[in-house]
């Protein structure tokens, strides 16, 4: 019986996978230990940092959501892992708003890195959705002025019939599952492609390194 | 590269796959340097949250408004009673008293439909009274009410609301009684009083589920009516036009990112409520923003947009090691 190829026919759905991830990610590109020289730059440290303040943006909120919506109110332990988790949403903006002004003036889409810009704005634009959830759940006087007020934004655009901005319920599941979870899958899906592209090389430097003479354009992928 | 080849429309030659760089690399731990953001990034958030805590007003009931501001708790309730709330005007998707806002032909609102059934004099006023027993005084004038032609209920809850306009400080003590009044004032007073047991809380909150309950549109709705919230609100700069919508209590950033949004709640044409502009402000501003959002998940096929970083040079700032290292 052969034993090391016995699974790997052309049929066989795990090594086409495996090979179609190695052809896109090769070994070492996921986790690399070496950048192209001109990723020499501050300005790199945001796209980190990013990560970072939503790493703690997560925790913080998973340990206030041990307790459920409202015990933070009266418990000293609950307020300080709400301001945690205020200031590292703030923070969490800070860095990617930084971030993002950065790989614009860079024109980070350059050489088919369309995608990855995608990717980046839309992060940014989910996680204001996420953001503003979390003020409607907070259960205190600003939940019920911000609730108040954004419902006639939401109902303006014929949403409100379907996303009830009162209904605390329906937004405290919004904040804590779902948001969070597109949030996440498009972060992952960001720094994959940051990955499989790279680091997008100096304006007027092609990938090879050489001077570019033609357009370094998005691209449609 | 010149700007035109930048943004060039040029058939590209063959290029290896993007994201494998040929030139020179240099040491890099990934690893290391998320671990080091990671670290630096919490305790920043830490010293942010010793030193500066977070805002945690304690939230406005029913029956906190109704003692605290017993006029303006009348004066909504007979202004419910009377259709000229917000709420009772509102139309979709709480009801079919408005039209609600358009962009242009385009009703959006209107067309979405009833979402959330809200019937303010009823759900408001009306229904909760309807559980109080042993006053027979509010079983007559309920009676009178329901038996009433919606002409007549509206001329009734006119009047009072007009007579509450020009009693001294609206308090209703200082009202002259009068039967043009019809059953309005038993009914308002008697509400105030449920209210102020804070019993009116608890029967807003939508029970059309049973014991569980999560849908707070009724009791929000009837608050935001009142003056007493938007007093509130006012005092601690979070009116649509103070920049509210970025805003929250106390010193905080709030939602600072919300920034361009709140700005055209500024402009002159969106702060006039009888203008065509201000009373679709809504509407018309986040249509702007739902294409400006789309501009900027868009900016790499945007000719023009897509330029912007060439003609100003902060990659040059950027980049600016490898430059000086290639400049030969």
């Amino acid at each position: 019986m052969s034993t090391s190829t016995a699974g790997a026919g052309a049929g066989n759905w795990t090594a086409r996978l495996r090979a179609r991830t190695l052809e896109a990610v090769p070994p070492g590109q996921l986790l690399p230990d070496e950048q192209p020289a001109y990723v020499a730059s501050w300005i790199y440290v945001f796209g980190v940092a990013t990560l970072a303040a939503l790493i703690v943006v997560l925790l913080s909120g998973a340990l206030i959501a041990l307790g459920g919506p409202s015990w933070w109110h009266t418990n000293a332990l609950g307020h300080f892992l709400n301001s945690l988790h205020l200031w590292s949403v703030e923070l969490f903006f800070f860095f990617m708003v930084i971030h993002l002004w950065g790989k614009f003036f860079m024109a980070a889409w350059r050489g088919r890195r369309a995608l990855t810009w995608m990717t980046g704005a839309i992060t940014f634009l989910v996680s204001i959705a996420t953001a503003f959830t979390g003020y409607l759940v907070q259960t205190n006087v600003d939940s019920q002025w911000i609730a108040s007020e954004a419902k006639d934004g939401i109902n303006a655009t014929g949403a409100g019939a379907f996303w009830n901005v009162l209904d605390v319920g329906q937004m405290l599941l919004w904040h804590i599952a779902l948001l969070p979870l597109a949030v996440g899958v498009i972060v992952v899906l960001h720094v994959i492609l940051v990955r499989v592209r790279g680091v997008v090389p100096p304006i007027g430097i092609a990938d090879d390194g050489t001077p570019e003479s033609v357009a370094p354009q998005g691209g449609s992928r | 590269m010149t700007a035109a080849a930048f943004r060039g429309r040029q058939r590209r030659p063959a290029r290896p796959p993007a994201g494998r760089w040929h030139g020179p690399m240099r040491p890099y731990d990934l690893a290391k340097e998320f671990t080091v953001a990671l670290v630096v990034v919490a305790l920043l958030t830490a010293a942010l949250a010793v030193l500066f805590s977070s805002p945690d007003e304690k939230n406005v009931t029913l029956q906190q408004w109704a003692t605290a501001d017993r006029n303006d708790f009348v004066a909504t309730a007979t202004g419910e009673l009377a259709g000229t709330t917000t709420s009772a005007g509102y139309g979709a998707p709480y009801n079919t008293n408005g039209d609600g806002q358009s962009i242009g032909p385009l009703k959006l609102q209107k067309w979405a439909g009833i979402g959330t059934p809200v019937d303010p004099p009823n759900d408001f006023v009306v229904t909760p009274l309807s559980t109080i027993s042993g006053n027979s005084a509010l079983t007559d004038a309920l009676h009178r009410w329901k038996g009433a032609a919606a002409d007549q209920q509206t001329t009734w809850a006119s009047a009072y609301a007009d007579a509450l306009g020009k009693a001294p400080d609206g308090d209703p003590a200082k009202v002259t009684a009068s039967p043009d009044f019809g059953p309005v004032p038993v009914m308002t007073d008697a509400l105030a009083q449920l209210a102020s047991a804070g019993q009116l809380d608890s029967q807003l909150v939508d029970s059309s589920t049973g014991f569980f309950q999560t849908n707070y549109t009724k009791p929000l709705l009837f608050l935001g009516d009142s003056g007493y919230l938007d007093d509130f609100a006012a005092g601690q700069h979070l009116h649509g036009n103070q920049w509210g919508m970025m805003n929250e209590t106390g010193n905080y950033p709030g939602q600072a990112w919300l920034w361009l949004y709140t700005f055209w709640y500024q402009l002159p044409g969106f702060t006039d409520a009888n203008s065509t502009l201000g009373a679709n402000a809504d509407a018309i501003i986040w249509a702007l923003m739902m294409v400006l959002s789309l501009l900027l998940i868009l900016v790499p096929f945007i000719p023009g947009l897509r330029s912007i970083p060439k003609l100003v040079p902060v990659y040059k700032l950027v980049w600016r090691d490898y430059y000086r290292g290639h400049r030969a």
